[in-house]
């Protein structure tokens, strides 16, 4: 009823106004940034990714001054729980006027929220999220996956880790359908690219104590240990490996999904040699490093992380479909993301494809020694470079309806 | 090279260590809830909260006011069972005429409170606490390498568990204990301040709660969820001991850490819930649990 | 337990408060059925599920003296059962929450089994490590999806002609599972066997002594709560289209505890009135993240130190007094 009611008076609206921002919901595009504020994931979304939203629309503000229509941007708590997530989308949706919703971290959540956004014809930009399913089998018309997802990661780190000598493998795998999934794609990425895995165990969800797990995997003699895990679960393995000299043994730890926030929380002395994947590092070039300053400047020092980097970067796009669509109609905005390329300053050039996937470059990073580091925030060295077109899960592949269709 | 079900023995004496020292926390955490039990009839759901409180206090004291982890270790339980005490005074005390199962929602509450709090002030990513310089490195004891803390935490608990144990049971103080547990009004009557007893005891087991968490805090990440999911571990653990005895609960701690960990090598998958079917076991047959008396 | 809690009132003049329970009643289901034009339905659709939740665990707590800190299981159980049966097996949206009050019903005689051998605190300290090895079930098992839950359940057409798909008409359906399963428990507690329940509940030795097999007797009444629980979890999961973990974890247990305490428990509308108002709490107090925790924590000491009936127990108190003087 509400929905067919805002249909209507859109409709009128079109008819009686007839202006340029004719088709433009509630006359104001309204941006919401649902995440996790306060849980575990708070740091690398969070508050941040608030920011990195409201610092895209003044760049989108003061470098298009013809577009007078205001834009909003909100922010709520999903908590990371995908029941509490899909109301605050429903609730957005049906009686708020939010146009898009943004960062989603937490994979249930970003799929339950992605599936109401096409539900009701509005807009999602997944930047947090993680699940290669959002442009696979549960693509729709009306979701952009920004920053990165399972299958990069698992790819980028399997294949450049064994290219760099690391071929063999002993998976430390948390024992749930994401664990798993990421330890499934890393085995295959890692046999393909002709590495073996001598051993796997999985970890109940979540763990305290790795202490015995880590054990076998120091009894497996593995070059490698891959993490397929996440959050705390990571730190905890990352820090307990620490104490029993494992990475001092000679054995490396291949995080599967690691931020810069959770290297921070680690310090430098128990995540030094981690190597992992992400899309996006403030120090990369002087462009992430000038946008990372204005970033550190508003939010107490502290630098993005890959998750907040695509926040900016996919609301400043969305923001220029929506001034060349002439609409903040999520599913026409969503098609005209994709038509237009990419370019901005955190992930330079790229494009959209037709499963929602964004294209960037990504990168293999190792944590620098605590003697390398050169101040607060500098962690990383770059291993090596995907480039963008082998970054991603070949559109063929992930099995995304929208695609087959064509 | 020997082998048990397939698995070299000295994978299953590396992972019966490990587990030992699971069993370390489960002991004190456990002993603590039954001392609590026994005087008050309460079982103190804060239980958890306050152990993770301690682990806090153990921060706090280091990254604010330069305090080591050894001077920690007797600074943050005073600190915590000095809450415990004023918890007691002006609430818990307020309820002993009552329904126990009253006790257990007001301290359910209280948990909810102090986990909001932390979790408000601090986030949930956790906090990092190193070991203490001495305690660094580790042992090579062949089988597997043995961090020289963890090695400690084992020392540490069953002292504290064996002194606890030896207090109760074979001190003066230990007999005024257990006879206001089995007749308050009785010992009242003979002079002994039985309210101030009762608000010291409970003191006490929050005090090993934040001992157990002091000693959590370099091996975990200091987190406001920490105590959260093993306070329940640590229930099961108290239901198949009984809360009959001392002993009990201490014998019941580590023998099922070492059972989580044979777990965790033969079916690592079920070493979350091994704990709640031995459980489910030994209610089917001994109700009252395996130190219990009826 | 305590005797002043758990006495709905003192039952001297029956048709009085079957008087009094027909109008409360009636002005209920009248607040009920205008409801959704004035307040945002899918919130009271929520909050209605979430009644009937806590009115089935007030039948076991409040009527039969046991409280459970595990009812969690049987509301995400059941809600994973509809989910699964509507999303794979194609059940039409009737079935579907049936099959999952059923398997509720199952796992309840299971818990039930097990839980009544121990009294008071033991039991609630059973029920919640039930729980958890229910919940760390649902985490690992692959039907109910992990972390991601079973999303995107189609909500179907009910008994073949009422289009779910419909806010509205989905709203009516929902009052109706609801109104029935209230209606049931009001029942059970007015029969031979809710008496029986509440003689055991103030004093279980004497009830033995009467011949009374008050094993079974609280069994049934925990397979019963079990049921009903169960049922809102179902028609929840075909609600939300979302079975999730949130369900089965111990804080929901918490909750429901809550509600019911909050509400007045031992009370016939107590619940239903806990249930909303710690809903649209939750609904008000979300953005605000951990403070809800904290809130939902102080609501719990303050229950328990100076309001131990409950929002209902105490307003129904008052008229009495008020009457009486």
């Amino acid at each position: 009823m509400n929905f067919k009611r805002k249909l209507l008076s859109a409709a009128l609206l079109a008819l009686t106004a007839g202006a340029a921002n004719a088709q433009i919901s509630g006359n104001v595009v309204k941006i919401g940034v649902l995440n996790d504020q306060s849980g575990t994931y708070a740091d690398l979304a969070g508050p941040g990714s608030t920011l990195a939203a409201k610092m895209a629309v003044e760049d989108f503000k003061a470098q298009n001054k013809g577009f007078t229509t205001p834009i909003e941007v909100i922010a709520a708590d999903h908590q990371n729980k995908p029941d509490v997530g899909s109301q605050i989308a429903r609730k957005w949706f049906d009686s708020d006027g939010v146009d898009v919703i943004v960062d989603l971290p937490t994979s249930s959540v970003a799929l339950a929220v992605n599936q109401i956004a096409k539900e009701k014809g509005k807009a999602a930009i997944i930047s947090t999220g993680a699940s290669s399913d959002l442009t696979g089998k549960a693509c729709t018309p009306n979701t952009v996956h920004w920053t990165y997802d399972t299958w990069q990661l698992a790819n980028g780190t399997g294949s450049a880790i064994v290219k760099t000598g690391g071929d063999s493998w002993f998976f430390l795998t948390a024992d749930y359908a994401f664990g798993h999934a990421l330890e499934r794609d890393t085995e295959a990425v890692v046999l393909k690219s002709g590495g073996k895995v001598l051993g796997k165990v999985r970890h109940p969800f979540p763990s305290a104590d790795f202490s015995s797990f880590l054990l076998q995997a120091q009894a497996s003699k593995a070059k490698i240990i891959g993490l397929a895990n996440a959050g705390a679960d990571t730190t905890n393995a990352i820090k307990q490996a620490a104490e029993f000299g494992i990475v001092k043994g000679g054995q490396n730890l291949a995080g599967l999904l690691v931020f810069l926030t959770d290297v921070h929380a680690l310090g430098l002395e128990k995540a030094q040699g981690l190597i992992f994947t992400e899309s996006f590092y403030w120090d990369l070039n002087d462009q992430t490093r000038a946008w990372s300053k204005r970033y550190g400047a508003q939010h107490g020092g502290k630098m993005p992380s890959m998750g907040q980097a695509g926040v900016y970067a996919g609301v400043l796009h969305y923001l220029k479909a929506v001034a060349a669509a002439k609409t903040d109609d999520g599913t026409k905005v969503v098609a005209k993301m994709k038509e237009l390329p990419t370019d901005d300053p955190l992930f330079g050039k790229g494009s959209i494809r037709a499963d929602g996937r964004k294209i960037h470059n990504s990168y293999l990073f190792e944590v620098k020694k605590p003697s390398e580091s050169k101040g607060p925030w500098d962690y990383y060295k770059l291993r090596a470079t995907v480039p963008a077109d082998q970054a991603f899960r070949p559109m063929a592949e992930g099995g995304c309806p929208l695609v087959a269709a064509k | 090279m020997t082998e048990i079900f397939g698995k070299p023995l000295p994978v299953i004496m590396g992972q019966m260590l490990i587990g030992l020292i699971n069993g370390s926390f489960y002991a004190l955490l456990s002993l603590g809830l039954a001392v609590i039990f026994g005087l008050l009839n309460i079982i103190n759901f804060t239980h958890g909260a306050q152990y993770m409180m301690g682990a806090f206090a153990a921060y706090f004291l280091l990254n604010k006011l330069g305090v080591n982890y050894w001077w920690a270790l007797l600074l943050a339980p005073l600190a915590v069972g000095a809450t415990g005490v004023i918890i007691e005074r002006l609430m818990l005390s307020k309820l002993y005429k009552l329904d126990h199962l009253y006790g257990l929602l007001l301290t359910f509450g209280l948990a909810l409170i102090f986990q909001g709090a932390f979790r408000h002030q601090f986030g949930s990513a956790g906090l990092p606490y190193s070991i203490p310089e001495s305690l660094s490195g580790g042992q090579n004891l062949g089988f597997m390498f043995l961090p020289n803390y963890r090695a400690w935490v084992i020392v540490a608990s069953l002292t504290v568990c064996l002194g606890t144990w030896f207090v109760i049971e074979r001190t003066k103080l230990g007999a005024y204990l257990r006879a206001a547990t089995e007749n308050p009004s009785m010992v009242q009557a003979f002079g002994v301040n039985v309210p101030r007893m009762i608000t010291l005891t409970y003191g006490f087991g929050v005090a090993l709660a934040a001992l157990a968490g002091v000693m959590a805090a370099p091996i975990y990440q200091v987190n406001p969820l920490m105590g959260a999911d093993t306070i329940i571990v640590v229930f099961a653990v108290v239901v198949i001991g009984g809360m009959g005895s001392i002993m009990g609960a201490v014998v019941t701690g580590f023998g099922l850490g070492i059972i989580e960990g044979l777990t965790k090598v033969f079916y690592p998958e079920a070493s979350n819930t091994v704990i709640f079917v031995i459980m489910a076991i030994v209610l089917m047959i001994r109700p009252q649990g395996l130190f219990g008396s009826r | 337990m305590a005797e002043d809690q758990y006495k709905p009132h003192p039952s001297r003049d029956d048709a009085a408060e079957f008087r009094y329970h027909r109008r409360a009643f009636l002005v209920m289901m009248a607040l009920f059925l205008v409801a959704p034009m004035v307040v945002y339905p899918v919130f009271v659709m929520k909050a209605l599920c979430f009644a009937l939740f806590a009115c089935a665990f007030n039948l076991l707590l409040g009527f039969g003296g046991l409280l459970s800190f595990g009812h969690a299981m049987f509301l995400g159980m059941a809600g994973y059962v509809s989910a699964h049966a509507a999303k794979v097996w194609g059940f039409p949206p009737e079935f579907a929450i049936l099959a999952g009050t059923a398997a509720a019903t199952v796992l309840g005689v299971f818990a039930g089994l097990l839980a009544i051998r121990r009294q008071g605190i033991y039991f609630a300290m059973i029920t919640l490590a039930l729980a958890q090895m229910v919940f760390f079930f649902s985490l690992q098992a692959p039907f109910t999806g992990g972390e991601d839950g079973i999303q995107a359940v189609p909500r179907g057409t009910f008994l073949g002609f009422l289009d779910l798909t419909n806010t509205y008409v989905l709203y009516y359906v929902v009052l109706a599972i609801f109104t029935a399963g209230f209606l049931l428990i009001y029942r059970i507690i007015h029969s031979p066997f809710g008496q029986v329940l509440k003689a055991i509940r103030e004093n279980e030795p004497r009830a033995t002594s009467l011949g009374y097999r008050t094993d079974h007797y609280k069994l049934a009444a925990f397979v019963l709560s079990a049921g009903l629980a169960g049922l809102a979890g179902a028609t929840k999961a075909i609600v939300f289209q979302l079975a999730s973990l949130t369900d089965v974890h111990w804080s929901m247990s918490g909750e429901v505890v809550l509600m019911t305490l909050l509400g007045g428990m031992g009370t016939i509308f107590g619940p239903v009135v806990g249930a909303f108002a710690i809903i649209a709490m939750e609904n008000y107090l979300a953005e605000l993240g951990s403070w809800f925790t904290i809130t939902q924590g102080a609501i719990f000491v303050v229950c328990v130190l100076a309001f131990r009936r409950g929002i209902l127990g105490e307003l129904e108190a008052w008229l009495r007094r008020r009457r009486a003087g």
